[in-house]
C-alpha cells in the first residue's frame, strides 16, 4: 500500500549538503492505524513532506497505492496529492474566508469531483452537521479540527496524514480528536498516518515508528 | 451542468478573493476606473463637439463654397490683412455664373455693418445685400413672409428680411412683419424672417438681408480701375460635391484670368469650399479626440500598475492559502487562473464602474453645459476591452509568482 525503500533526502544549504533522511525504509499496509515519532530535527517532518507528496526524495523510492511517486514533477504531485491524500495539520489550515461546509468542498474541488454531497456527508461524521455554515473563526480549536478531518474524509483517500493533528488543542479537545481519530479508523478502515510526538497519540495507534537522526531507529506493533 | 460548475469554479474563488477586501478593491481599481471613465468621457465630448460641427456645417450645405477678396501686396511687399484687396466683382460673379455645369447657384454679397433702428430698439449688424439666389445658395427657409424676389431685386425695393436673432432683438415677439426699418440713411419694409440656422460663423441669423440693388442706394459702391462694380465676396452652390475640388480649380483659373493675374503672381482671392472646411474640422477633431483618450489611457496605464501592485501585495498575504490549495491538490496552472482570473476581475470591474462614470460625467456635461456629447458603442467595448487586458497584463506576473510558490514553504508561512 505504502512502500518507502532506501530514502534519502539531501538539501544543499549554501555550498554545503545537509542529510536529513538517510536510508528511511519502511511499508504501511491498507487500514493500519502508524504513528511516526522522534524527536525534532529527526526528520519526520521531511518524512511527513514526502509521504504528502509535498516533496520528492533525493534518493529512493516512494510507492503509494502501488504508483511510484518519487520522480514525479509538481503537475503529477498535485494530481497525486489531490487524490490520494487527506491532510490534517497541526494549524487546521481552514481557508478563514470560507464557511466549514465550503472548506470542505475546496477539498472535493481540487480532487476534481462532480459531487459535492459527500461535504455535508463528512462533516455530519465529525458532528458538526449544525455548524455548516459557521467561518473557521466562529468555531473553537477543536471543531476547527473536526472540520480539517473532514475535509480529509471527504474525498475518501486511500491515505489520511496528520501532522500533530492535537498540538494546537487544550487536552480535552486533544482526546476528542484523537478518538474521533480512532474510530474513523475503526469504522471506516481508513489508512491514518499521525506524525506526533504526543504520547497520547501514540498509545492510541497499532504501530510506531521511531525516527531518530534521519533513520528508522524502531518499529514496533503495539497492539 | 457539472461541467459548466466546474469551469465557473475559478470565477467564484476570485470573486471571493476580491470581495474578502473589498475597500482595498475598490482602491486598486480606481486607477483602471478614472482612466476609463476619462477615456468615456473625453471621447464622447470630443466626439459630441466634431458631430455637433459638422452638424452645422451640414445645415450650410457642404456643397456651399465662399469666395472672399486676397490679401493686397503693398508697396515694399507688405502683405495686407486677408479682405484688404477689393478685388471682386459683381462681372466676377456674373462670370462664374455663366458656369452652369459646375454651379447651381451663385449669390453676390456687398454687406456691411451698419446700425439697425427700429423704433426705440437699435442693433449692430450686418447687413448684406444680395440677390434671390441667396435663398438657394445657403440653403434658407423663412418662418414669416418670404425671401425678397427678382423683381424686388431689379427694382431695387426698399425691402428686408431678417436673420432670427436679429428679428427677436428689434422686435421681441412683435410680429415684424410690415414694420419699418431704418438701415444707416434708408428705410426699409420688413417683408420675412429667416428660420435658425444655429450659431456657425457667419451664421445669417444675425443678420439682415436687403436686395443688393438697394444696398447701392445706401452705401457707395466703389469700382475698379476697370470700371466694374466692387462687392464683399460671392458665395455659391456647386452641382456636384463631389466635384467641389475640381470646381475650386476651375474658378481659380477663371478668376485669375479675369483679374489678369500674370503666373507668378499668387491669387487675389480665396475660396472656401465647406466640404473642405468640414473634412479639415473632422480631422481636427478626431486628432483631438485621439490626443485627449490619449491622455486618459496613460491614466489607464498607471492604474493597471496599480492592479499589479495590489495583486503582489495579495500574492505575499495570501502565502498560507496558496499552501493550502497546493496541498489540496491545486495545480500550478490552478492557482495561476485563479489570481489571474482575480485581477482580470477586479479590472472588468474597474472598466464597468468607469464606464457607468464616464457616461455619467458625459451626461452632465451635456446637460450642465448643454454640450453636445457622443458616448459611441465602440469606445465604451474597446475601454472595457482594454482594462480587461491590463488586467490580465499586469495580473500576470504575480500570478505566475502565487503559481511556483513551494508548498511546504507556503505552509510554514505566517
Amino acid at each position: 500500500m505504502i512502500r518507502l525503500q532506501d530514502i534519502q533526502k539531501i538539501y544543499p544549504i549554501g555550498d554545503r549538503q545537509l542529510q536529513v533522511l538517510r536510508g528511511v525504509s519502511f511499508t504501511i499496509e491498507k487500514g493500519e492505524l502508524v504513528a511516526i515519532m522522534g524527536p525534532s530535527g529527526s526528520g519526520k517532518s521531511t518524512i511527513l513532506n514526502l509521504l504528502g507528496c509535498l516533496d520528492v526524495p533525493t534518493y529512493g523510492s516512494y510507492h503509494i497505492d502501488g504508483q511510484e511517486v518519487s520522480r514525479l514533477n509538481s503537475r503529477e504531485l498535485a494530481h497525486i496529492r489531490a487524490r490520494k491524500i487527506g491532510f490534517v495539520f497541526q494549524q487546521f489550515n481552514l481557508l478563514p474566508k470560507l464557511s466549514a461546509l465550503a472548506n470542505v468542498k475546496l477539498g472535493l474541488e481540487y480532487a476534481g469531483a462532480d459531487d459535492f454531497k459527500s461535504a455535508m456527508q463528512s462533516l455530519t461524521t465529525v458532528g458538526l452537521a449544525d455548524r455548516a455554515d459557521h467561518r473557521p473563526s466562529e468555531l473553537s480549536g477543536g471543531e476547527q479540527q473536526r472540520v480539517a478531518i473532514a475535509r480529509a474524509l471527504a474525498k475518501n483517500p486511500p491515505l489520511i496524514l496528520a501532522d500533530e493533528p492535537t498540538g494546537n488543542l487544550d487536552s480535552r479537545s486533544g482526546d476528542e480528536i484523537i478518538s474521533m481519530l480512532t474510530a474513523l479508523h475503526d469504522e471506516q478502515k481508513i489508512t491514518l498516518v499521525m506524525i506526533t510526538h504526543d504520547p497520547r497519540i501514540a498509545g492510541a495507534c497499532q504501530r510506531i515508528i521511531h525516527i531518530k537522526d534521519g533513520l528508522v531507529e524502531k518499529d514496533e506493533k503495539v497492539h | 451542468m457539472k461541467k459548466y460548475i466546474r469551469l465557473l469554479r475559478p470565477f467564484h474563488n476570485a470573486w471571493g478573493g476580491v470581495t474578502s477586501h473589498k475597500l482595498r478593491s475598490l482602491l486598486t481599481v480606481l486607477g483602471i476606473v478614472i482612466g476609463v471613465s476619462a477615456v468615456i468621457a473625453l471621447m464622447s465630448i470630443g466626439k459630441g463637439a466634431e458631430a455637433d460641427i459638422l452638424a452645422r456645417i451640414q445645415t450650410l450645405g457642404a456643397d456651399l463654397m465662399m469666395i472672399s477678396p486676397g490679401s493686397q501686396m503693398g508697396a515694399g511687399g507688405v502683405r495686407g490683412a486677408a479682405g484688404s484687396a477689393v478685388t471682386l466683382t459683381m462681372e466676377d460673379a456674373a462670370a462664374i455664373e455663366e458656369k452652369t455645369d459646375l454651379v447651381a447657384s451663385v449669390s453676390p454679397i456687398f454687406s456691411r455693418n451698419m446700425q439697425l433702428i427700429a423704433g426705440s430698439q437699435n442693433m449692430n449688424a450686418q447687413v448684406t445685400g444680395t440677390t434671390p439666389s441667396y435663398m438657394q445658395t445657403y440653403n434658407l427657409n423663412t418662418t414669416s413672409g418670404t425671401f425678397f424676389s427678382d423683381y424686388d431685386y431689379q427694382r431695387g425695393s426698399a425691402v428686408a428680411v431678417l436673420g432670427s436673432t436679429a428679428a427677436q432683438t428689434l422686435y421681441g415677439t412683435n410680429d415684424p412683419l410690415g414694420q419699418n426699418l431704418r438701415l444707416g440713411t434708408i428705410i426699409v419694409r420688413v417683408i420675412g424672417v429667416l428660420a435658425a440656422k444655429g450659431s456657425v460663423s457667419g451664421s445669417p441669423d444675425n443678420m439682415v438681408f436687403i436686395p443688393l440693388t438697394a444696398m447701392q442706394q445706401a452705401v457707395a459702391q466703389q469700382r475698379t480701375q476697370r470700371g466694374e462694380q466692387i462687392i464683399s465676396s460671392i458665395s455659391l452652390k456647386v452641382k456636384d460635391v463631389n466635384n467641389s475640388s475640381s470646381v475650386v480649380q476651375e474658378l481659380t483659373e477663371l478668376l485669375r484670368t479675369r483679374h489678369r493675374l500674370i503666373a507668378s503672381a499668387a491669387n487675389d482671392f480665396r475660396i472656401t469650399s465647406m466640404e473642405e472646411v468640414a473634412s479639415t474640422v473632422s480631422e481636427t477633431m478626431a486628432t483631438t479626440t485621439m490626443l485627449l483618450g490619449a491622455i486618459a489611457a496613460i491614466s489607464l496605464l498607471v492604474g493597471g500598475i496599480g492592479v499589479m501592485n495590489i495583486m503582489l501585495v495579495s500574492v505575499l498575504e495570501r502565502t498560507r492559502e496558496i499552501g493550502i490549495r497546493k496541498a489540496l491538490g491545486a495545480r500550478d496552472t490552478d492557482i495561476w487562473i485563479q489570481f489571474l482570473i482575480e485581477s482580470a476581475f477586479l479590472s472588468l470591474a474597474g472598466g464597468l464602474i468607469g464606464v457607468a462614470l464616464g457616461w455619467g460625467a458625459a451626461y452632465l456635461v451635456s446637460n450642465v453645459w448643454s454640450m453636445h456629447t457622443l458616448v459611441s458603442i465602440d469606445i465604451v467595448i474597446l475601454a472595457v476591452s482594454v482594462s480587461v487586458g491590463i488586467g490580465l497584463f499586469f495580473g500576470f506576473y504575480p500570478a505566475w509568482q502565487a503559481s511556483r510558490l513551494n508548498p511546504i514553504e507556503a505552509l510554514r508561512h505566517e
